[in-house]
């Protein structure tokens, strides 16, 4: 285990001072952006960009679940990466604030994700997990799943070989591979796609993390597992206090998953609510063509089609105006003539970034 | 001219097997049905329940290792089981379509995506000149929502919505009567996948085609088709008219798929879901496949397959099927 006493565990750039960590936000993300060159070369200075993140803010609770939806190319994902550091972020802030983290005085300070290197990147990654889409290709096919569930308690130097035998065994139960015994000896082609992304569940949170990114955990999965690993992470977070940040294209996926629900639109977050509330009042015209595409099993509704144009705009070096201006059917002039619209509560908890609105 | 009411595709007590290392694997077990001309049908079931093997099956495009038992396959009354390779050659694209799963390996990398069509079209003497051909490529585009200036394009430079619409458009090119469409949009944004269906439908319409929609997406199937199969170990579980097997599913396993989706509106249920895995087809259980996974399992569900009855316009094959009011009710 690590000693909690002597290692210097925060940042320097941390802010002094605060000592409650209630009602402060776990991960608290301000004006967020990433660009990848797109030409360019080792002589030459990349002229152009892909906006894949662009000024993105949101903050998500202790144990609260947001979901990042939208289609693919609107910078889910990236949002996913830069968040547990897997890519570097171009601009802006992502401050975490851990209630587990070892008891120094400066313990509740938030951690500044650009300042997290080396020994601390370690202390990040026992807190922070990700799970990823495809459960074929995110495991070593060489290795029994009690090593792949295991690594993050060895890398952790967490316990002797019997403490991450129980433990492994104990989270096995917990994420319904039973009897747990059985599955420890076996390589990852033994099992279904579904039992794999248990494994995968498993290995995030075998360290009981206080965050997890989960990028489209379910879409790889058969329609029989999906609903049961659905709600089997369901259930961990309530269990054990974790909060989800669940990027997906599905917003019926992610109306059982999350509290609250941000829309992404080429990597500008367009609109943010409570989850009820964005289904049933969107007010983004992209949000509810997005709601209006998903087909229903409802045999007596008719659909109709979602009022939106042409097909998704290329991300490389936009206009500043606003970013859905080309397929939106409420667009006006000032939207052609004023930059991309800011965030706006329109009513509490409810954001949105729409003039028109 | 055959008689409009006469089914275009009538399957007949198909059974199909693979030989395997492990043994032979029975993948589809006397299915049988019915399809009428211009209508739509869908065949919903998890992964492995033999939905694309019928497809293959109707294609005639099944790996050597299968093995083909017992039944017939009639188009217009013809059997095309027993038809040479050659003559089997003709039907396909002509009268039968299929849009594969995966749009981006059915295209080409180094030819053009307009050329690729046209040369199906010309394969099949449906257009002598290549002007026309052309020009049927170019329609077939502006059908399906692309640029005829596309025609020029190679795959890569298209996107996965563009790719399935092209290959769509190439299922079409020699005006089918039956397009069997195996899982076409799974892999793309609701935005588009909404897109393609509607022009799907309307294309069905105004050619007076047929069409078998293969899916595991339930609410897809519900919006897209006319009649319904929901299969399961190799069966056909449930069939009939799409709004009613859906209104009031009578086999459990019907009400299990259903009730493992979740939905956008609506009041928001708790996700039930499946118990279990999908059954191991070289060693199915005893009696009725579904038993170990059914919540309404008894005695005689573990030692005797059930019989098929009808409910309303449907039929299951289920020892306890659903209440049919209270389905309606829920």
């Amino acid at each position: 285990m690590e000693s909690a006493s002597n290692t210097p565990e925060t940042p320097d750039t941390r802010a002094a001072g605060s000592n409650a960590s209630d009602g402060e936000p776990l991960v608290a993300v301000h004006g967020l952006t990433k660009l990848f060159p797109v030409d360019g070369g080792p002589f030459r200075k990349p002229s152009s960009f892909i906006h894949a993140v662009d000024d993105v803010s949101f903050q998500l609770g202790h144990g609260e679940s947001l979901g990042l939806v939208g289609e693919s190319g609107c910078g889910k994902t990236t949002v996913g990466k830069l968040l547990v550091k897997l890519f570097e972020p171009s601009g802006g802030e992502i401050l975490f604030r851990f209630t587990d983290a070892p008891a120094v005085s400066s313990a509740e300070a938030p951690w500044d994700a650009a300042a997290i290197r080396g020994r601390l990147l370690r202390s990040f990654r026992r807190r922070v997990q990700m799970i990823f889409q495809d459960p074929y290709e995110s495991m070593n096919p060489r290795r029994t799943i009690y090593d792949i569930i295991s690594e993050p308690l060895s890398v952790q130097g967490m316990g002797d070989v019997q403490y991450r035998v129980d433990r492994v065994l104990e989270i096995l139960t917990l994420v319904g591979l039973t009897p747990a015994g059985a599955f420890l000896f076996r390589h990852p082609h033994e099992l279904s796609g579904g039992q794999r992304q248990r494994v995968a569940i498993a290995r995030a949170l075998v360290i009981r993390p206080s965050f997890v990114v989960a990028d489209e955990p379910t879409s790889m999965l058969d329609v029989s597992s999906r609903a049961g690993v659905m709600s089997l992470m369901q259930n961990l977070a309530t269990e054990m206090g974790v909060a989800y940040l669940y990027v997906t294209h599905d917003l019926a996926v992610a109306r059982y998953m999350c509290n609250r629900i941000a829309v992404m639109y080429l990597g500008k977050v367009v609109e943010l609510a409570e989850t009820e509330e964005l289904l049933r009042n969107p007010l983004h015209p992209y949000t509810k063509a997005l709601l209006s595409a998903v087909p229903v099993v409802d045999p007596g509704r008719r659909r109709l089609a979602p009022d939106i144009r042409g097909d998704l705009a290329t991300p490389i070096d936009p206009p500043s105006r606003c970013r859905f201006y080309e397929r939106c059917p409420a667009a006006t002039e000032h939207c052609l003539n004023h930059p991309h619209p800011p965030m706006e509560e329109k009513s509490p908890g409810h954001f949105v970034a729409c003039y028109e609105v | 001219m055959t008689d409009r009411h006469d089914p275009l595709l009538k399957v007949d007590g198909l059974s199909l097997s693979y030989q395997t290392r492990l043994g032979e694997v029975q993948a589809v077990r006397n299915v049988s049905f019915e399809l009428a001309r211009g209508s739509a049908l869908g065949l919903v079931g998890e992964s492995g329940c033999g939905k694309t093997s019928i497809a293959n099956c109707l294609m005639r495009l099944l790996p050597d290792n299968a093995r083909l038992s017992a039944g017939r396959v009639l188009l217009d009354g013809q059997d095309i089981l027993p038809l040479a390779e050659e003559d089997m050659r003709l039907l396909r694209w002509r009268r039968i379509s299929m849009v594969f799963q995966a749009a981006m390996n059915v295209l080409d990398p180094v030819y053009r995506v307009g050329r690729q069509i046209i040369e199906a079209i010309e394969t099949h003497g449906v257009e002598s000149t290549d002007t026309a051909a052309r020009e049927r490529v170019a329609r077939l585009f502006r059908m399906v929502g692309l640029d005829p200036q596309l025609m020029e394009r190679y795959p890569h430079e298209f996107s996965g919505g563009m790719r399935q619409r092209a290959v769509i458009a190439m299922a079409l090119s020699c005006d089918p009567d039956l397009m069997i469409a195996d899982e076409p949009i799974t892999a793309l944004d609701v935005i588009v996948q909404d897109r393609i269906l509607r022009e799907l439908k309307a294309i069905q319409q105004q050619l007076d085609m047929s069409i078998i929609y293969i899916s595991h997406d339930i609410a897809v199937v519900a919006e897209v088709t006319d009649v319904v199969g929901v299969m399961y170990a190799g069966r056909l579980v449930e069939m009939g008219d799409t709004s009613d097997v859906f209104r009031a599913p009578a086999h459990p396993y019907t009400a299990a798929l259903m009730s493992s989706f979740p939905s956008v509106s609506g009041e928001r249920r708790p996700l039930t879901g499946l118990p279990g895995e999908p059954p191991n087809l070289s060693d199915l259980p005893q009696g009725c496949p579904f038993h170990p996974r059914c919540a309404y399992a008894t005695d005689v569900c573990r030692t005797q397959y059930p019989p098929q009855a009808r409910y309303g316009s449907h039929w299951a094959v289920c020892w306890h099927p659903l209440d049919a009011t209270m389905a309606v009710q829920s």
